[in-house]
C-alpha cells in the first residue's frame, strides 16, 4: 500500500490502537480501563479497513465494542465492594519480562523472514465470499459455533442463577 | 516510511499481543485478566487479517472466516468467564486473583 491515505490511516489507527492498549494496562480504575478499550477496539477496526477487511471492521464494531465491551463494564458493576482498581500483582517484573522478550522474539521472526508476498490489490467487498464460504466449505464448523454460543449462553445463566432457585419456582 | 506493509501490521499485532500478555499474567483483579486476554484475541485477528491482504494464497478470504470464528469463541468465552467473575464475588467477595488460593499448598 503506497498511497498517501493508506500510509497516515495506518499510522494513525496504529497509534491509536497500541496508545490505548498501553492506557488499558497502565489505568488505575477498571472503568477508564474498560473505556481505553474501547478506543483500542475502535482503532483496531479502522486497520481492517485500512486491509480492506470491512466485513471483519464492522463484526469488530458490534462484537467488540458493543457486546464486549459492555459485558466487561457489567461485570465491573456487579462486583461493587471487588473495587476497581487496576493494579498489578506479585507477578508484576516476570511478566514485564516475558511479554518483553515474547513481543522482541515475535517482532524478530516478523522482520527476519522472506515471506511470500502477493501484489493483489485489496478485496471488493468481502461480505459476499465470506457468507458463501460459511454455507459451504465451513457449513460444520458454522454448525458447531452456533452450538458453542449457546451452550456458552446457558452456561452463563446456570453460573450466576441466585442460590435457592430451584426448578419450579 | 513512505509504503505500508505486512510487516508493519505484524509489530503492531505483536505490540497488541505483549500488552494483553502482561495484563493477563500481572493484574491482581480477575476482569483485568479478561481484559488482557480479549487485547491477546485482537491481536491475533489482525495478524489473522494482514497475512489475508498480503500473503500469496489460493483462498485468501479464508483468514476472514478463521477470524469470524476466533471472534464468536471469543465472546463465549467472555459471557461465561465473567459470570464466573461474578459468581468467585459472590462467594469470595473478591475477584483479585491473589487472594483466590484455595489449591495452593
Amino acid at each position: 500500500m503506497e498511497d498517501t491515505g493508506s500510509v497516515i490511516a495506518f499510522w494513525l489507527f496504529a497509534a491509536m490502537t497500541v496508545g490505548a492498549a498501553v492506557g488499558v494496562a497502565a489505568s488505575r480504575n477498571l472503568i477508564h480501563a474498560v473505556g481505553m478499550l474501547i478506543i483500542s477496539f475502535a482503532g483496531l477496526a479502522g486497520l481492517y479497513v485500512t486491509l480492506s477487511a470491512d466485513f471483519i471492521a464492522v463484526a469488530q464494531v458490534l462484537i467488540y465494542i458493543g457486546a464486549i465491551a459492555v459485558l466487561i463494564l457489567f461485570a465491573i458493576v456487579l462486583t461493587p465492594e471487588a473495587g476497581r482498581h487496576n493494579q498489578e500483582g506479585f507477578m508484576r517484573f516476570p511478566a514485564v519480562a516475558l511479554a518483553g522478550i515474547t513481543a522482541a522474539a515475535m517482532i524478530y521472526a516478523a522482520l527476519d523472514t522472506e515471506w511470500v508476498l502477493s501484489d493483489r490489490p485489496g478485496f471488493e467487498g468481502t461480505a459476499t465470499v465470506i457468507g458463501d464460504a460459511l454455507l459451504d466449505k465451513y457449513a460444520l464448523p458454522f454448525e458447531i459455533a452456533s452450538v458453542l454460543l449457546l451452550v456458552a449462553v446457558l452456561g452463563a445463566i446456570v453460573l450466576v442463577r441466585p442460590e435457592g432457585a430451584e426448578e419450579g419456582e | 516510511m513512505d509504503s505500508v506493509d505486512l510487516e508493519h501490521y505484524l509489530i503492531v499485532g505483536s505490540l497488541l499481543f505483549a500488552i494483553g500478555m502482561y495484563m493477563a499474567l500481572a493484574k491482581r483483579n480477575f476482569i483485568g485478566v479478561l481484559i488482557g486476554i480479549e487485547l491477546m484475541f485482537n491481536a491475533v485477528n489482525l495478524t489473522f487479517i494482514s497475512f489475508s491482504r498480503f500473503a500469496e494464497s489460493d483462498a485468501p478470504l479464508a483468514g476472514h472466516v478463521f477470524v469470524i470464528f476466533v471472534i464468536t469463541v471469543a465472546a463465549a468465552e467472555a459471557a461465561v468467564a465473567l459470570a464466573l467473575a461474578v459468581l468467585l464475588y459472590r462467594v469470595r467477595e473478591t475477584v483479585d486473583v491473589d487472594r483466590i488460593d484455595l489449591l495452593k499448598w
